[in-house]
């Protein structure tokens, strides 16, 4: 028994990773993707535009640039089933949802700052996505992004 | 010094212009959060030290764009755009620019 697992360490190296990351994986996602929905919905009421010639009824005393980033990396079991993915080509489900909670988590943490400002509207809302992190994973490119989200916060006078 | 990423500063209006600001920074991560990072590649998720590294670098090249509006006599910088790029294996550019203003 143990000469099979001597003889096949990779393989079985390879399969305990990506059960692994499977499970540790499937499970940070879906808490991540909880986490955000709870903030997404606390937040709803400061609103953030893309455009910059909306303003609020109020006036504005004062203005500042918010920012919020995150580098968010993949499991190694969706990498894998991206990987395969590649030969048949199609929708990577596993990097629409990578990209997917890295902006939502940007732009929340964007507007977390905004609040903590004290602003009442975000205007000019950008996002940037980037490629990091290659070193750490030199054989397979892609493997964790950047985004980050920045934009005008707008706050009110106090009273 | 007044920072926006819209075309002027809301509530207030440009009396000068001072033409464009830039700052950037090229970071390396140490091997530490390298060896963090890979493991943490395995299981997915957030990496936390790139993410403080890549803001932390995000601030310095902002710093320096608005020292340099500063020293042009400006008091706000508008229209700030962010740009990332990676110049060699693990180093990044954190880059930063904007249209530096004097306004009132």
């Amino acid at each position: 028994m143990l000469e099979i697992v001597l003889n096949n360490l990779g393989l079985f190296l390879f399969v305990g990773l990506a059960v692994l990351g499977y499970f540790a994986g499937g499970l940070a996602e879906r808490r991540h993707y909880r986490s955000i929905r709870e903030r997404e919905a606390e937040l709803v009421h400061l609103p953030v535009v893309s455009s910059e010639d909306i303003l609020p009824d109020r006036p504005v005393a004062r203005s500042c640039l918010v920012t919020g980033s995150v580098v968010v990396s993949i499991d190694y079991f969706k990498r894998i089933l991206a990987s395969l993915r590649n030969l048949f080509g199609g929708r990577v489900g596993a990097y629409e949802t990578l990209v997917d909670r890295a902006r939502r988590e940007a732009v929340l943490r964007m507007k977390e700052q905004a609040r903590r400002r004290g602003a009442c509207m975000v205007l000019n809302l950008r996002l940037e996505t980037a490629v990091v992190g290659r070193s750490a994973d030199k054989k397979r490119g892609l493997g964790s992004v950047e985004v980050v989200a920045y934009g005008t916060a707008l706050v009110p006078p106090r009273g | 010094m007044i920072l926006t990423n819209v075309s002027t500063v809301p509530g207030k209006t440009i009396v000068e212009h001072f033409g464009i600001v830039q700052g950037s920074t090229v970071r390396a991560k140490h091997v530490g959060r390298d060896i963090m990072a890979g493991f943490k590649n395995l299981v997915g998720g957030e990496l936390k030290g790139y993410t403080e590294l890549l803001q932390e670098s995000r601030e310095e090249a902002v710093r320096r764009m608005a020292e340099q509006a500063r020293t042009l006599g400006a008091n706000a910088v508008v229209n700030i755009r962010f740009a990332t790029s990676s110049v060699a294996q693990g180093a990044a550019e954190l880059f930063a620019y904007g249209t530096a203003v004097r306004v009132e």
